[in-house]
C-alpha cells in the first residue's frame, strides 16, 4: 500500500459529491427560510450575521477539518479510538457541573455567547469509533455473550448520560448501534424484542388497559391451541407462553406507565400522545408547567409544530411552490423550522417530486456507505462504516417522519441540511473518517 | 465469522429500503393525494380584506345631497409597537384613566392579538381628532384610522332615511352569509330598504400575513383582487326644505306629518314626532344617545308616519260620504235633520252642531262635519237593500276602505310598514257571537269604532280623492342611478292604481266642494290661503291610555288631511297631533304653511311669527313623563335585583334626594346586609305600577 498518495487519490467520488451536494442543498433551504425580503443577499452570504452565512462559513470549516481528517493515518483512528471515547465521557461528565440551560435541555456547555458545545454530538464519532475498535479486537469473540454486553455496554453509556441531561433525543440514537451489532452477529432476537417492546408501547398508549390484556390473554391462548402438540411433548412451551403472557402484561400494566410518569419528561409524553393522535392530560400543575414551558410558542397546542410542518409539506403538491414562493416558510408559521424542520422548506418549495429527488440523494448515500461497509478488509473499518449509516439512518428517518407526523418530535437534525454548526461538523467528520478509512480499504487495521 | 453474518446486510438494506418507503408513501399521500394541506396554507397565509365602497348618496327632488358620506376618524392601537407612550398625556386627552387605558390595551390584546390593530377609541370627534393628529408621534402603536359614516347634510329626515349599523347574526343568515361580521348594513328606512342598491359592490383585496397575522403585502400580485364599485344614488321625491319645515313645525308634539304628491304617489316629507338629529347616531356620541332614544317611552325611534296607528275620527268622513253616494244609498243632495245627536241607535251619537240645516246636503254635511249624517249614511251604506244582510253589506263596505288603501299595507318603500286596521266581519263575529248589526258598529261612520289607520295611509287616501279615483303607491324614491332592467324595487311604484276610478267625478266634486267648504267657511278657516283652493277635513278622535293602573282620558288627538289645489291637485297632506285637542287648532294650520311653502316656495312673512309660535309650542303629553318615572325605576329595581347595586334605585326612593358627591357606583353590598331588604315591598309596588 503506497503511504503517500495524492488526498483524492481512491476516495470514494460518488459519498464526497453527494456529502457536498446536501450540505449545499442545506444551505439553500437555509436561506429559503429565513431570508427576509430586502436583505442583500451577497452581503449576507459572506458576513457571519445571517443563518445562511453562519452555516456556509461552518461548512467551509468542515471542509478543511476534512481535508485534516484526510491527511492524517489512518491507523490514527483505530489507535486513539478508545482515547475519543474517555474524553467523549469525561466532556459529558463536565456538561453536570459547567451545562448551561437551553431550550430545556442541560446538555449544553456555553463559551460566552458565541460558541456551544453539545457533547453528546461529538460523543456519536468517538462512540461510533469505541464500538468499532472493540468489536475489531482479535480478542473480541463477538458471539459470546459477554462481548455483546460490553457492546452494549460502550453504547448504552453516553445515551444514559444524555438522559439525565434531558437530552431524549440525542440518547435515542445511540441505540441505532445496535444495528451494527446485528450486523456483527447479535442474536436477531433481540432486534425482535426490542421492536415488540415498541409495538407494545405503542399499543398500550392507543388501547384500553383492560381490552389490551384480553387482547394479550387471547393471542396467547390461541398461540396455546394451535401449539398443542408441541405442548404435550414438552411442557415447558406452555411455561414459556404463560411466561411471554406475563410479561407482556406486566409491561403493559406496570412498566409503561412507570416510563411515562416517572423517566419521561411530560412534555415528552405529550409529544407521543401527540403523534399517536391522542390527547393527554396531565397529571398536576407542575406536568402543566413543565409543557408550557417547553412549548414552542405561544399559541402551541401541543402540535402545532407538526400542524403547520404538515401544512407546508402539504401545500408543495406535486411540483411545489418554487424556492422563496412557499407562504408556510416565508412567513415564519413553522417553528424551528431552519433547524429540525428544514424539511418543509424543501417540501413546500420543490413539491413531491423534489421531495423525492432530495431524499433519493440520502437512500444513495446510505446505501453506498452499506457497500462501501462491505468491501472493507478491515472488521475496524467495517463497523465504523455500519455506525455511519446506521446514526445516519436513524437521523434522517425520525426526522423526516417527525416532519410529516409519523414519529413524534423528540428535535434531533436532519444531517448535513438542518442549521448548527456542531451537528453539521460532526456528521462532516463522521463522513470524512469513513472517506480516510476507505482509502486504506486493503489494509487491515486492529 | 464475518463470513457468517454476511447476510445480515441484505436485511439491514430491507429495513432501509421499507423505512424509506413509509416515508415516500406519506409524502405521496400529504403533497399529492390530500390538498386540505394547500387550503390550509391559504387560509394560514392569505387574509381577504374586504374594500367597502362608498354607499350611494341620496338627493332630494331639487338634487340637493340629503345623505351622503364624510371621514371620522378611529384611534387604534397595535399593542405590539405601544413602548414609551405618554400615558398620562394621552389619557388626558380621551379624557380616560390610567386603569382604564391598562384596560383597553388588554381588551385590545385579547381580541385581535398584539400585532394587529385594534380599535382604541372609536368615533373620535371632531376636536378630539384635531389634537390627536397633532400629537400622534407621541403615541407609538397608536394610529388614526378612516372609517366612513354616513352624514345626514340637513339633519333632518332621520325616520325616513334611516341608518345603517353593523349586521347581526340573524341577517347575515338572511343574507345566506353573504355579509361577513363586522359589514355594515341599513338597518331602518331607506338605508335598509334600498340596502342593495345602497351599498355597492364590496372588493377583495387578497393580502399576505404572516404568523403573527402582519400583514406582508399583496398575494400572486393582486391577480385574484376584485376593486369595489361605489354604491348607486338615489334621487327621490322629497323636498328637504318642505320636510326641514313640517320637523321645525313638528318640534315638542307627538305625531305625524305626511305630503304626497298625488300626481306621482311621490313623498313630500314625512315627518314623526318626537324626532331626534339623525347625526347624533353616527358620530362619538352614538352609545350614549341611542340608548336614551331607546329607553325613551316616547318612542323617538318609531316611525309614526307608518306605524303609527290613529283613529281617523271625523277625517274619515269623505271617504264615508263617498262610499255612500257611489252605492247610491244617497244623492249629493240627501240630507238629515240633525238636532245636536243621532239616536238611530241605542245610545245617541253627540254632533257639534244642532241649528237645523246644517246637514241638508252631503257638501253642508261635510263642511260642518255633522256626525248624525255621517252616522246615518255608514248605516245606509252598510244595510244596503242590494246585499240583502248586514254581513254581506259590511263586507261590500269594507272592500272599498281597502281599495282607498285603509286596512292593507301600502307597500311603501320603507320596512316594516303597518297595515292599519279595518276589522273583518270575523272579528265582529267573534265578539257579539254573530249578532250584531249596523248599529253595533256605527261609530265606524265618524271613523271611530276599531278603524285605524297609518297617517301615510290618511295621506294616500286624500290623493285618490283628489285624484278622483287613482293613486300610486307612495315611495320616496323616483329614480335609481343607472338604473338597468334588473333593478325592480322601483316596478311597483309605477303602476297606477285605479282603485276607485268608478266613482262618478260628480260624486267627487260633491266631495270636493264639501271639502273646500271646510277650509272657506267650515272648521278649519284657520287653514285657508288666498289664491289657493284648498280642499280639507279636520279631525279629532279620542284618545285614552291605561296610567298606573286606571284608564284616563287624554286630550284628543288633532287630525287635518287635505289636498291642493282643487282643481289640479299637488300636495295631499295628514297630518296627525297626538293629545293636542282640535283638529283645526294645531294640525290645520301645519297643514297650511307645507300648501304654503311647496306651492308657492315661500311663507308668507306675516305668518312666519304663526309658524314660529306653533314651532315653540311643547305639546308632549305630560302623561309621558309618570310613564317614564314608572319605565326607568322598573329598570332601576329590575337591575338592582340582578346586580345587587343599590345605587341603581337610590334616585327613584322616596324621600331621596340626589347628591352629587356621592359615587355612582360602589363596591355591592350583600344583600342581607345592605338594610334594603325590608324595602323590597316598596320596590315591588314600584315595579307592579
Amino acid at each position: 500500500m503506497s503511504t503517500h498518495v495524492g488526498i483524492t487519490k481512491s476516495i470514494d467520488g460518488l459519498l464526497l459529491w453527494l456529502y457536498i451536494l446536501l450540505c449545499i442543498t442545506g444551505i439553500v433551504s437555509i436561506f429559503a427560510a429565513t431570508y427576509n425580503e430586502g436583505d442583500d443577499i451577497l452581503n449576507s452570504f459572506l458576513s457571519f450575521r445571517t443563518d445562511y452565512g453562519k452555516q456556509l462559513i461552518f461548512f467551509v470549516f468542515s471542509i478543511i477539518i476534512g481535508v485534516v481528517i484526510l491527511l492524517t493515518d489512518s491507523k490514527f483512528f483505530t489507535a486513539t479510538a478508545n482515547l475519543w471515547y474517555v474524553a467523549g465521557i469525561i466532556l459529558l461528565l463536565l456538561v453536570f457541573p459547567f451545562h448551561s440551560n437551553i431550550k430545556g435541555t442541560e446538555s449544553i456547555i456555553k463559551f460566552g455567547n458565541a460558541f456551544q458545545l453539545q457533547p453528546i454530538q461529538l460523543c456519536i464519532v468517538f462512540t461510533n469509533l469505541a464500538l468499532s475498535k472493540y468489536i475489531s479486537r482479535t480478542e473480541t469473540d463477538f458471539t459470546k455473550l459477554r462481548s455483546q454486553l460490553i457492546a452494549a455496554a460502550i453504547v448504552v453509556a453516553p445515551a444514559v448520560l444524555a438522559i439525565f441531561q434531558k437530552e431524549t433525543g440525542l440518547a435515542l440514537v445511540y441505540f441505532s448501534f445496535f444495528l451494527v451489532m446485528f450486523r456483527e452477529g447479535l442474536p436477531a432476537i433481540v432486534l425482535v424484542i426490542g421492536f415488540s417492546f415498541a409495538i407494545l408501547v405503542v399499543a398500550t398508549l392507543l388501547l384500553e388497559p383492560n381490552v389490551l390484556a384480553l387482547i394479550l390473554t387471547g393471542i396467547a391462548m390461541i398461540t396455546a391451541y394451535f401449539m398443542r402438540k408441541q405442548i404435550r411433548r414438552h411442557k415447558s412451551v406452555l411455561f414459556w407462553i404463560i411466561a411471554i403472557w406475563a410479561v407482556c402484561v406486566g409491561i403493559q400494566r406496570f412498566a409503561v406507565p412507570f416510563i411515562f410518569d416517572h423517566v419521561l419528561q411530560p412534555y415528552q409524553v405529550k409529544r407521543i400522545y401527540d403523534t399517536l393522535g391522542k390527547d393527554y392530560v396531565p397529571k398536576d400543575a407542575a406536568a402543566i408547567a413543565d409543557i408550557e414551558k417547553n412549548a414552542t410558542q405561544k399559541k402551541d397546542d401541543g402540535n402545532y409544530n407538526v400542524k403547520q410542518s404538515k401544512i407546508a409539506i402539504g401545500s408543495g403538491g406535486l411540483l411545489g411552490k418554487g424556492l422563496l414562493k412557499g407562504t408556510q416558510t416565508r412567513y415564519a408559521f413553522v417553528p424551528e423550522q431552519r433547524t429540525d424542520f428544514i424539511f418543509c422548506t424543501i417540501g413546500e418549495a420543490f413539491g413531491f417530486v423534489g421531495s423525492i429527488v432530495f431524499i433519493s440523494f440520502y437512500v444513495i448515500f446510505l446505501f453506498r456507505i452499506i457497500v462501501i461497509a462491505e468491501r472493507q478488509r478491515s472488521t475496524f473499518s467495517r463497523c465504523y462504516a455500519y455506525g455511519v449509516a446506521s446514526v445516519l439512518f436513524f437521523h434522517i428517518t425520525i426526522n423526516l417522519c417527525m416532519t410529516m407526523g409519523l414519529a413524534p418530535v423528540i428535535g434531533i437534525p436532519l444531517p448535513f441540511v438542518s442549521y448548527g454548526g456542531l451537528s453539521l461538523i460532526t456528521f462532516s467528520a463522521m463522513v470524512f473518517i469513513l472517506l480516510r478509512l476507505d482509502k486504506d480499504r486493503q489494509m487491515v487495521l486492529r | 465469522m464475518p463470513v457468517f453474518n454476511q447476510s445480515r446486510q441484505n436485511f439491514i438494506r430491507l429495513i432501509f429500503g421499507a423505512t424509506f418507503l413509509i416515508i415516500v408513501v406519506r409524502l405521496f399521500v400529504l403533497q399529492v393525494v390530500s390538498d386540505k394541506y394547500k387550503m390550509l396554507a391559504l387560509d394560514n397565509a392569505v387574509y381577504r380584506k374586504v374594500v367597502y365602497p362608498d354607499r350611494g348618496i341620496i338627493f332630494d327632488r331639487n338634487g340637493k345631497a340629503i345623505l351622503n358620506n364624510t371621514i371620522i376618524y378611529d384611534l387604534t392601537v397595535t399593542p405590539y409597537e405601544v413602548k414609551k407612550v405618554d400615558t398620562t398625556f394621552l389619557c388626558k386627552l380621551l379624557g380616560i384613566d390610567s386603569t382604564e387605558f391598562r384596560e383597553r390595551i388588554i381588551s385590545a390584546i385579547i381580541k385581535n392579538g398584539r400585532y394587529r390593530p385594534s380599535v382604541f377609541e372609536g368615533l373620535l370627534s371632531l376636536e378630539l381628532q384635531a389634537r390627536l393628529e397633532e400629537n400622534i408621534w407621541r403615541f407609538p402603536g397608536f394610529t388614526l384610522i378612516e372609517r366612513p359614516i354616513r352624514n345626514y347634510l340637513f339633519n333632518a329626515g332621520a325616520h325616513l332615511l334611516g341608518d345603517i349599523g353593523e349586521v347581526d347574526t340573524a341577517i347575515i343568515r338572511r343574507s345566506n352569509y353573504f355579509y361577513q361580521m363586522g359589514d355594515f348594513v341599513g338597518r331602518s328606512g331607506l338605508e335598509q330598504y334600498y340596502e342593495s342598491v345602497l351599498m355597492g359592490k364590496r372588493g377583495v383585496q387578497n393580502l399576505i400575513k404572516d404568523n403573527r397575522n402582519r400583514l406582508q403585502g399583496s398575494w400572486e400580485k393582486g391577480k385574484y383582487d376584485t376593486a369595489a364599485v361605489a354604491g348607486r344614488n338615489l334621487y327621490t321625491y322629497l323636498d328637504i326644505e318642505l320636510q326641514q319645515l313640517a320637523e321645525k313645525l313638528m318640534a315638542g308634539k307627538v305625531g305625524s306629518v305626511v305630503a304626497l304628491d298625488p300626481q306621482t304617489g311621490g313623498i313630500l316629507a314625512m315627518v314623526s314626532g318626537p324626532s331626534f338629529n339623525p347625526n347624533d347616531l353616527t358620530g362619538s356620541a352614538r352609545r350614549a344617545k341611542y340608548a336614551s332614544l331607546v329607553l325613551d317611552v316616547s318612542a323617538p325611534l318609531m316611525n309614526r308616519a307608518t306605524r303609527g296607528l290613529y283613529e281617523p275620527g271625523s277625517t274619515f268622513k269623505p271617504m264615508g260620504g263617498l262610499i255612500a253616494l257611489d252605492m247610491g244609498v244617497i244623492t249629493a243632495n240627501y240630507g238629515v235633520s240633525c238636532s245636536g245627536a243621532y239616536y238611530g241607535c241605542a245610545k245617541p251619537i253627540r254632533c257639534e252642531h244642532s241649528n237645523p240645516g246644517h246637514a241638508a246636503n252631503v257638501r253642508l254635511a261635510l263642511a260642518n262635519s255633522c256626525n248624525s249624517y255621517f252616522s246615518q249614511i255608514y248605516r245606509l251604506s252598510v244595510d244596503n237593500n242590494k246585499d240583502r244582510n248586514v254581513k254581506r253589506g259590511y263586507t261590500h263596505w269594507k272592500d272599498y276602505m281597502n281599495a282607498f288603501g285603509w286596512g292593507q299595507r301600502l307597500g311603501v318603500d320603507l320596512p316594516n310598514e303597518l297595515p292599519g286596521n279595518i276589522p273583518d266581519t270575523t272579528e265582529y263575529n267573534k265578539d257579539y257571537r254573530g249578532s250584531w248589526n249596523s248599529c253595533t258598529n256605527v261609530t265606524l261612520g265618524i271613523g271611530q269604532d276599531k278603524m285605524q289607520v297609518t297617517p301615510l295611509q290618511l295621506a294616500n287616501a286624500m290623493c285618490i280623492i283628489a285624484n278622483k279615483g287613482f293613486y300610486y303607491t307612495p315611495h320616496f324614491v323616483e329614480k335609481i342611478e343607472n338604473e338597468t332592467a334588473k333593478d325592480t324595487l322601483l316596478n311597483k311604484f309605477r303602476g297606477k292604481h285605479e282603485a276607485l276610478t268608478h266613482i262618478s267625478d260628480q260624486d267627487y266634486e260633491a266631495i270636493h266642494a264639501g271639502m273646500q267648504d271646510v277650509v272657506e267657511s267650515g272648521t278649519a278657516r284657520s287653514a285657508r290661503i288666498p289664491g289657493i283652493n284648498i280642499c280639507a277635513k279636520t279631525g279629532t278622535s279620542e284618545k285614552y291610555t291605561i296610567l298606573d293602573g286606571k284608564r284616563i282620558k287624554l286630550p284628543n288627538n288633532s287630525m287635518f288631511v287635505c289636498f291642493a289645489p282643487r282643481e289640479n291637485p299637488k300636495i295631499a297632506i295628514a297630518v296627525a297631533v297626538e293629545n293636542a285637542g282640535f283638529g283645526s287648532t294645531w294640525a290645520a294650520p301645519i297643514a297650511s304653511f307645507l300648501i304654503e311653502k311647496y306651492l308657492t316656495d315661500s311663507i308668507r312673512t306675516e305668518r312666519m311669527k304663526e309658524v314660529e309660535r306653533i314651532s315653540n309650542t311643547n305639546l308632549m303629553p305630560s302623561y309621558l313623563r309618570r310613564k317614564q318615572f314608572v319605565a326607568d325605576s322598573t329598570r332601576a329595581y329590575f337591575y338592582f335585583n340582578l346586580r345587587k347595586d343599590s345605587s341603581y334605585i337610590r334616585k327613584y326612593l322616596r324621600g331621596y334626594t340626589h347628591n352629587e358627591s356621592t359615587p355612582v357606583k360602589k363596591a355591592t353590598p350583600r344583600r342581607e346586609e345592605s338594610g334594603y331588604v325590608n324595602d323590597d315591598k316598596q320596590f315591588k309596588n314600584l315595579a307592579a305600577r
